[in-house]
């Protein structure tokens, strides 16, 4: 569990090809775009899919979430990884 | 009484471009009109730069670049160029016939985000009878192969139908192993050339109830692995489709002449008035154009949709299947079981299964028609 922990820790989430954020510049919000899929983000969600740069592990993006809302680690922790878990499995990020 | 205007009736997400309705295929379920668009009606490079810079500045954030064949244009890397930089998700939605390895590394440089690639069958032979076309099967396995060596995300389009819905479970392993990460599981819909089709066509309830079934499973035991969608089959359902998730709410189609329409069937309805981008623009045609704003919002709907709690879940179902069996465009789409009318489309799909396989009208031009 620790180690399947660990690994999920140091993964770098990315957009695979195909997917796209963008900002919709018509409706004033950030969309995620993909096969016959569209996301429209919530303030949480494109706070966390704006920091996938492909380089960011998830260890990072969750330290720099945190102090960026001066918030608990843990609880961003559980949040980023349950949004970018569901994404995953929807082929809408690559871990 | 309530009057669509502009802050009722929101911003489009998705615009299907019809750029022709040339094809070398001639599959029997074709969406296209019977009434084909001859190669000289079609809009030119530039009147198609200006649909989608026009629907890049409306709201519009995917493109289906579609046909007919949109092979088929010579133009048509440099179209996905243009609508890659008015910042437009592109997919080709594409038969894979005419296709080369050339066009597919020239699309992936022009931005193209995402290839859909029909599949009429998992049996070599029983497709290329379906797409009327032989070699189809064998060409189309080569071309899926050119999309994955370009990295490309792929999804797999296959269209059941009784010639082939005992084989909807081998079309997903199909789409898996072509390297797929979506599969689309298309129950015919019964529109376009499907409709004089329909008793060559037609499952039986058990084939269709036992082919939904199949698919149910396969998308928990391959999740994770590829996305499987299945479009419902209307004429064994309970509830109607949210038909386009709402007649001119989300969607607009243009054809390869330029006519705007708020779904690909919706000219069979009869006294619509349709307008063409040669004449207004975009915009203008989304919020006021007379076709756009006739099935607009709750006012239009007769009993039992007005005081359904469905209305704004299903909205009365599909306008165009209404008029196709009932001769009225107004009237709840039979597939709702809550239609007093439908015991006549559980009817129908009986009658129509019992028809004889493969005694196709094969979608093709008029001879009159290049």
């Amino acid at each position: 569990m620790t180690e399947l922990h660990n690994m999920l820790l140091t993964a770098v989430p990315k957009f695979p090809r195909g997917v796209r954020l963008k900002h919709d510049e018509a409706r004033q919000e950030w969309v995620l775009l993909a096969p016959e899929r569209l996301i429209k983000c919530d303030p949480i969600a494109a706070a966390v899919l704006q920091l996938c740069d492909g380089k960011r592990s998830l260890s990072e993006i969750v330290r720099l979430l945190a102090s960026q809302f001066n918030a608990d680690a843990a609880i961003i922790e559980r949040d980023v990884t349950a949004l970018l878990q569901g994404l995953s499995d929807k082929k809408m990020v690559q871990m | 009484m309530e009057i669509p205007t502009p802050s009722t009736i929101g911003l489009p997400i998705g615009l299907l471009a019809e750029l022709t309705h040339r094809c070398p295929l001639a599959c029997p379920y074709c969406s296209n009109p019977v009434a084909l668009e001859g190669r000289n009606t079609e809009l030119s490079t530039e009147g198609w730069k200006r649909v989608f810079s026009e629907a890049a500045k409306l709201g519009i954030l995917q493109v289906h670049l579609s046909g007919g064949e949109p092979a088929a244009r010579r133009d048509i890397v440099e179209l996905v160029q243009h609508c890659a930089s008015v910042g437009l998700y592109t997919n080709l939605i594409t038969s894979g016939i005419g296709v080369t390895e050339k066009l597919i590394s020239e699309l992936a440089e022009a931005g193209l985000d995402h290839i859909q690639l029909s599949i009429q069958d998992s049996d070599a032979e029983s497709a290329d009878k379906i797409a009327g076309y032989k070699g189809a099967f064998a060409k189309k396995q080569i071309v899926a192969g050119w999309i994955k060596a370009a990295e490309f995300p792929l999804t797999v389009n296959a269209v059941m139908h009784r010639a082939n819905i005992a084989r909807s479970a081998a079309m997903v392993e199909l789409a898996i192993e072509l390297g797929a990460s979506r599969v689309e599981i298309a129950h015919t819909q019964y529109y376009g050339w499907a409709l004089p089709n329909r008793a060559a066509l037609m499952p039986s309830r058990t084939e269709t109830e036992t082919a939904v079934a199949e698919i149910d499973a396969l998308r928990k035991r391959h999740h994770g692995e590829i996305v499987i969608d299945l479009v419902i089959p209307d004429y064994h359902a309970t509830y109607p489709k949210a038909c386009m998730g709402g007649w001119a709410k989300q969607f607009i189609n243009v054809t390869p002449s330029g006519k705007v329409i708020p779904c690909h069937a919706s000219e069979t309805i009869p006294g619509l008035e349709f307008w063409n981008v040669t004449e207004h623009t975009l915009s203008d045609i989304w919020y006021s154009s007379p076709a756009f704003n006739a099935y607009r919002g709750i006012a239009w709907m007769p009993e039992p949709c007005r005081s359904c709690d469905r209305r704004e879940i299903d909205f009365g179902g599909c306008r165009c299947q209404a008029f196709a069996i009932l001769g009225d465009a107004n009237a709840t789409d039979p597939a709702c079981h809550r239609s007093p009318h439908h015991v006549l489309m559980t009817d129908i799909a009986e009658v129509d299964s019992n028809g004889a396989i493969g005694d196709y009208l094969y979608r093709k031009f008029p001879a009159n028609v290049a």
